[in-house]
């Protein structure tokens, strides 16, 4: 029997730097490994501990069951105490992801588009500056309903 | 503000090219100067790639927006990830002049 494919991680955005290194080295000549955390175990830690959601919020976000979030967090949280530990560098690459952006319908034009600078909010079409758009796929935002049942703020 | 479009000819008459990475040409047309640019596609007959290396073409002339007919999986990933605006426009009979015109207002 073959097991499971896992799901692909969904990323909002890919991280600012592409890793940390050490400095001051205390105890001379150890030339540690770096570790290397996946950009999903990246968005974990951003989600759960920048953003402060719960884990079932930011399973939904990227879009994985909160056990599998909870096991990534776990690793995430596991290689970043190493490092500190072990005074090595941290990487963030790697990881079976795809970053998202919302989409959304012009109904002047009836283009689609999306919005990259998520921090920035659209205010018009791009292509014929109609404000009459509205957004095309359910948005990630939608936590409403799962979390409720859950009942774990 | 540089904008690309994918086109099937070289001149402001042709239509919107429905394809990303396979298509005729790609316009790039300046929001300041109104200069319009034709670059032929190099990936037109590519067995695979074509959408990659086309993201590269069109990002190394610093664009912020892309007009296509249709992009592909491989693709989206990589313009999030550039910070590249896609705009999906499903209609093949327009012509380049016509969304420029679009654009311009």
């Amino acid at each position: 029997m073959s097991p499971r494919p896992f799901r692909i991680r969904r990323i909002s955005n890919p991280p600012p730097v592409s890793g940390f290194k050490p400095y001051g080295n205390k105890k001379s000549g150890i030339k540690a490994d770096s570790i290397f955390l996946h950009i999903e175990e990246y968005e974990a830690i951003r989600l759960c501990d920048h953003e402060m959601l719960n884990h079932n919020q930011a399973a939904i976000l990227m879009a994985v069951s909160r056990p599998t979030l909870t096991r990534i967090y776990a690793r995430a949280r596991q290689k970043i105490a190493e490092a500190l530990v072990m005074g090595r560098q941290i990487i963030i690459e790697g990881g079976k992801i795809y970053f998202d952006s919302e989409w959304y319908k012009c109904k002047a034009c009836g283009c689609f588009f999306n919005n990259p600078e998520k921090d920035e909010e659209v205010k018009e079409c791009p292509l014929c500056r109609s404000s009459n758009f509205s957004g095309y796929n359910q948005s990630i935002n939608e936590l409403e309903e799962p979390v409720a049942r859950c009942n774990d703020y | 503000m540089k904008i690309a479009i994918t086109s099937s000819g070289n001149s402001l008459e042709s239509k919107l090219d429905q394809r990303f990475g396979r298509c005729g040409f790609f316009v790039i047309y300046d929001t300041e100067t109104r200069g319009v640019e034709f670059i032929p596609n190099p990936n037109k007959d590519a067995q695979e790639g074509a959408g990659p290396a086309s993201v590269q073409l069109v990002a190394s002339r610093n664009v912020e927006k892309i007009v296509s007919g249709e992009f592909g999986i491989k693709i989206k990933s990589l313009l999030d990830s550039l910070k590249i605006q896609m705009i999906i426009l499903k209609q093949p009979e327009k012509s380049i002049s016509e969304i420029i015109e679009m654009l311009n207002n």
